[in-house]
Order: structure tokens, then sequence, then C-alpha cells
């Protein structure tokens, strides 16, 4: 296998969503390229950082706020009659 | 080398039932779901107009145009797939007008021929995240993924930061499975790229990074 072929499997093999002898021949090439498996270990280590980051969480504050706003209008347009409900 | 694990997501046995009440005119029972997945449609939000006000808007907006096309819904996927196709139009739709010198499409060709190929492979510290603080790490984050083209950096965010699955994520985008994992495979290439020069293993002797053997990786 080379080293592009690999690469192409990348995305599948982290997914883990590949058929054993494709998995075999990756974890073969793994064994011996170290450039691949660094590679492979510092992007699954690059999806693990982002999904742990808490990047972009919404402080409870303005999360209660927003929710007050959207009920609000869902209210009002409760109110505007049944043609309001169903488009 | 094991595969990534997904993150657990919220019980859905009951969502049905609450869609079905909301249909019905029930605001509490949409507000139950407005409390599942706020925090969602907030980050995604985030992440793809790279701006705050725009991404509380597109909270406000999905929702309630959610609310306005229940009647539409029908199940036939999740209710949380089919709220995130729709917080993903309203994020497109505030970016288009904020950036209209460019317009922006999900099903673009994005050409980015030799960014997705490694160049730099070093190996990373064990635990690269414990180099910097919190404050630093988020704005390491924040730069590093705000360089990607919007249809990558909404595809790795569904994927692997909201965890929805390939199909979930073709579906909520309106692309193909191929076309989901390509982009895929190019925004984790690309982002890993780019984390590189903060995370990479430095030597101690002499303080130099740690040198490529370049060459192999591209065959």
């Amino acid at each position: 296998m080379k080293c592009s072929e690999f690469l192409h499997e990348l995305t599948d093999y982290l997914d883990g969503v590949i058929d054993s002898p494709t998995k075999a021949e990756l974890e073969e090439h793994l064994a011996w390229c170290h450039n691949c498996y660094v590679v492979c270990d510092t992007t699954k280590k690059t999806i693990e950082i982002y999904r742990d980051s808490q990047l972009y969480e919404l402080p409870e504050n303005l999360r209660t706020r927003l929710r007050s706003a959207i009920v609000q209008k869902c209210q009002s347009r409760k109110k505007a009659g049944p043609e309001g409900t169903t488009q | 080398m094991g595969a990534i694990q997904p993150k657990v997501g919220e019980p859905i046995s009951d969502e049905m039932a609450l869609v079905q009440a909301a249909k019905a005119g029930d605001v509490e029972a949409f507000e139950e779901l407005i409390r599942r997945y706020d925090r969602n449609v907030f980050r995604i939000a985030q992440h793809i107009t790279q701006n705050r006000e725009d991404a509380e808007d597109v909270v406000q907006d999905a929702f309630f145009k959610a609310y306005s096309n229940l009647a539409q819904f029908q199940g036939q996927s999740k209710f949380y797939t089919w709220l995130v196709r729709i917080a993903v139009n309203e994020a497109l739709m505030k970016l288009r007008r904020r950036r209209p010198e460019r317009t922006v499409s999900l099903d673009e060709e994005v050409k980015t021929e030799d960014d997705s190929v490694p160049r730099e492979v070093a190996d990373w510290s064990p635990n690269p995240e414990q180099q910097y603080n919190q404050a630093e790490l988020r704005e390491i984050l924040d730069k590093t993924i705000h360089g990607l083209p919007a249809t990558f950096r909404t595809v790795f965010v569904l994927r692997d930061v909201e965890g929805l699955s390939t199909e979930e994520t073709a579906e909520a985008l309106e692309l193909s499975i191929p076309a989901v994992k390509s982009r895929l495979l190019r925004a984790r290439l690309q982002l890993r790229e780019r984390l590189n020069k903060y995370f990479q293993r430095r030597e101690k002797s002499n303080g130099s990074q740690q040198k490529p053997s370049s060459g192999d990786v591209n065959q």
C-alpha cells in the first residue's frame, strides 16, 4: 500500500467504518511507515482537541435570553390563528 | 490505533412526542426542544458565521423557522438533523450578507489540490492541549478553524464536533456522501497541518523543531 492510498482511507479508518481486510492492510502500512503513523495520530488528536474544546459555549444568561425571545415569538405566532401554525 | 469514539447524544426516544405536541401548538414542548439543541445550534452558527451577533440571530431565526414549519417535518429524519439543516441555511445566508463579494455555497468545488497533502510531519507532544492554558488554546483553535473554507468548516463541525453521522451530515447539508467524506478528509488534514506549528514536539537539546523526513507521505 502506498502512502497516498493510506491517506485516501484515513477518514474511514479513524471513524472505524472500514472492512477488516482493508483495516489489516492499513495497520500493516502503519507498522512500518512512521510518517503515516504520525499523520494518523496527529489527525486523530486534532479531532479530539476540537471535540473536547468547548469552543463557542453558549453562556447561560445569553441562553436564557435567546430562549425567552424565541418562545415569545412562537406564542405570538400561535395567537395569530390556525393559518399561523401550519404555514 | 483506535477509531475516534463518538460523543454520546441526548436520548431521542421521547422526541417525536415533543415534536407532535409542538405541532399541535404546545409551545412548552417546543421550549424543551430548544433546551436540547440551542447549544449545538449556537456552536454551528458561530462556526459558520464566525461572528457572535450573527450566531445569536441564527439561533433565534432557526428555531422560529423550525416552529413555523413544523407541519412540514414528516419525521423521516431526526428532528435534530432537520433543525441543523435550517440552521446551516440561516447561517450561510448571514455569511453571504456579510461577505457579498464572495458567494458562499456548500456544494462549490473548493480547489485545494495541495492543501490537504501533509507537508509537515512531526510528532506532537503526548498531551498537546496541555501546553497552553484554556484561553490560549481556544484562541489557537478558533484562529485555526477560521482559516478553513466555509464548506470544510461546516462539514468538520457537524461530523467531528457535533457528532452527526456521515449520512446525517449529507442530509443536513444536502450533499452526497462521497462529497461529505472528501470534504471531511480535507478539513481534518488541513486543520492538522495548521495546528502543527503549535503542537509539534520540540527538541529540548537545541530548541529546534523535529524535521519531517519529506517525500514519504505523498507518493
